[in-house]
């Protein structure tokens, strides 16, 4: 294997010094990633950060614009089709094929990783039960719903079994039941032995579904670990949320601010990171502060994700 | 509720280059069983109507003429007409299958990027959607082809080297506007202006109807860097059995060499666009 020389080792996704130019601007300026076989892999950022221009280098569809990379052992640059052929790809932006069916669009798709007809029909049936989307395998695909096309990219992406799969916010657009199912259905692949890397703007899914994460932003990776420990590395135990009429909120953070490690101003609310939430609302009530409404609640990857990159996702 | 667990196949090996390019044609095919009866229609309608148009009706006109007789080597103007539209045809088939639907797979339907998510290469992907155009043109050709043989144009086998010529022709033009059609970001104009500078006026002057030394002068080198000049010389002659070596050699080398050009091109563009 062509320039593999020195970095073997289990990690199906290995990259130093990863970096995308389009252009002058460049997108990923510099990452380094591994990935461990049989992990659920996350990548979280804002708009822009380089998520998916990071994803389409390891979906060897993207050449990189510097550094080293190894996709399951192989160069992308070399090996793309072989490379290619063992991976599920979802993208960002659903790319089905509109004027096909649901089940043509599975038949036409396996076909191109050389699969006989046989094995792919086979496939495809137990695809669309995977996904339940068997009673529509006739329907032309305009017929079915957002989320059931996402529902059917993900089966589409199933048809080569591949070892490592690359989903690209699976679950963007869905309706919360769709997305449990889909989860359920990432989890189990995840215990089938597929390594799984996705991207999302979904703390909950991030923490439900990741066994490791990098948080990136501007095209760098801005911190790297498990929910927890991203958690604990970067957040305190309790947050205090404190809400305030429009206009009425001016000048509490500086009021506060000796009363917990960290306050964060939001449009809508106060927040005001402290090992003990209660503690800390007493002292502030102490002081005269008169919100609508308060809460105490435990930090989550969203305190983490507003800490790293100064923006919340939830608008 | 429950799927079945999902099973894991052994790995197989990616498709050789030809065996993946055969995919590809498959997979338009897949769409084309669909949608078949639209595109057969328009390419088979659009002939008939132009020959029994000039064929029937202009050349009811002038096939008593001694000048159009000389024009035409003394056959019937219907007879003389026939292969040339089999050339014209092929050409227009060649222009709406490379126009329109290479855009739309790379920017609408993104297609094409669905495709080379898997083992498929875009050079594959690209030789892939030329030899799916050349199919079609093989295939509307052949319906053609019958249809001239029931009004009775059809002097012997030498039409089906026309037919081949035809093919050909259509091929040479495709590939350069594919290759064409892959680097518009747009929809804009370009296409409109294709069809209204490019298409339209080759298929008036490139002696189809009338012998391009019938052209001022000035105008004729115009037809000789047509494609379809070519091609219509191409399968006229081998239709009416007066084609000469030296001037066959001359024209097949002349679209051979657009059709290498047009497939380089676009499998290099096919390979920037899809490969950013
Ligand atoms: N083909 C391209 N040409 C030029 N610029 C691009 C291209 N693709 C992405 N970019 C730019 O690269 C940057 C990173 O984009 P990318 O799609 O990787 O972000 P992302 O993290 O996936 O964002 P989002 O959460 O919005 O999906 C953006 O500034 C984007 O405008
Ligand atoms: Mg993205």
């Amino acid at each position: 294997m062509p320039g593999s020389v020195g970095i073997v080792s289990d990690s199906l996704v290995q990259a130093r010094g990863l970096r995308k130019r389009f252009g002058r601007f460049e997108a990923v300026r510099g990452i380094d990633i591994d990935v461990w076989a049989g992990e659920v892999f996350g990548f979280l950022g804002p708009n822009g950060a380089g998520k998916s221009s990071t994803m389409r280098m390891i979906a060897c569809v993207s050449p990189r614009s510097d550094g080293e990379l190894q996709v399951l052992g192989m160069d992308p640059d070399v090996d793309g089709p072989q490379i290619r052929g063992r991976l599920g790809v979802v993208p960002q932006q659903d790319n089905l094929d509109t004027e096909l069916s649901v089940r043509d669009n599975l038949h036409v798709y396996g076909r191109y990783f050389g699969m006989s007809r046989a094995a792919v029909r086979a496939r495809a049936a137990e695809l669309l039960d995977f996904v339940q989307l068997t009673d529509r395998a006739d329907d032309p695909l305009e017929q079915l719903s957002g989320g059931m096309k996402r529902r059917l990219t993900i089966a589409r992406s199933l048809i080569n079994d591949p070892e490592l799969m690359l989903l690209d916010e699976p679950t963007t657009g869905l309706d919360p039941q769709a997305r449990h199912l889909l989860w359920d259905r990432l989890f189990r692949l995840k215990q089938q032995g597929v390594t799984l890397i996705i991207s999302t703007h979904y703390m909950d899914e991030a923490e439900q579904l990741c066994d490791r994460l990098v948080v990136m932003d501007g095209g760098l990776i801005v911190a790297e670990g498990s929910p927890r420990e991203l958690i604990a590395r970067y957040s305190t135990r309790e947050v205090l949320e404190l809400r305030f009429p429009p206009g009425d909120e001016h000048g509490w953070p500086e009021t506060l601010s000796d009363l917990a490690d960290r306050v964060e101003q939001l449009p809508d609310r106060l927040l005001l990171y402290a090992a003990d939430g209660e503690a800390t609302l007493a002292a502030a009530h102490r002081r005269g502060v008169q919100p609508t409404s308060t809460l105490v609640r435990r930090s989550s990857l969203e305190d983490v994700f507003l800490r790293l990159t100064g923006r919340s996702l939830v608008h | 509720m429950m799927g079945e667990p999902l099973t894991f196949a052994d790995r197989r090996p990616v498709l050789a280059g030809w065996a993946a390019v055969l995919r590809v044609v498959e997979g338009l095919w897949t769409w084309y069983r669909r949608n078949w009866r639209a595109a057969v229609v328009s390419s088979v309608l659009q002939p008939l109507l132009m020959l029994m148009a000039f064929g029937i009706g202009f050349g009811s006109l002038i096939d008593t003429s001694a000048r159009a007789a000389q024009a035409t080597g003394g056959v019937r103007y219907l007879v003389y007409l026939a292969p040339a539209l089999l050339a014209v045809s092929a050409v227009q088939t060649a222009a709406f299958e490379s126009s329109y639907p290479i855009l739309s797979s790379f920017k609408w339907r993104r297609t094409y990027e669905a495709v080379t998510a898997t083992p498929i290469t875009p050079g594959q992907l690209a030789v892939g959607q030329l030899t799916w155009i050349a199919l079609r043109l093989i295939m509307s050709g052949g319906a053609y082809l019958l249809v001239i043989m029931l009004f009775g144009a059809v002097r012997g086998p030498g039409v089906l080297a026309a037919w081949v010529f035809a093919v050909l022709c259509g091929m040479a033009f495709s590939a350069l506007l594919v290759a064409f059609s892959a680097a518009q970001e747009q929809e804009g104009g370009a296409f409109t202006a294709i069809f209204r500078f490019v298409v339209l006026p080759m298929t008036l002057f490139s002696g189809t109807f009338f012998p391009i030394s019938q052209l001022p002068r000035v105008v004729q080198p115009l037809a000789w860097v047509s494609p379809l000049w070519h091609g219509t010389e191409l399968a006229r002659g081998a239709a009416l059995g007066t084609l000469q070596l030296s001037a066959a050699a001359g024209h097949l080398g002349y679209l051979v060499a657009l059709l290498v050009v047009g497939v380089q091109l676009t499998r290099w563009q096919f390979r920037v666009r899809l490969t950013r």
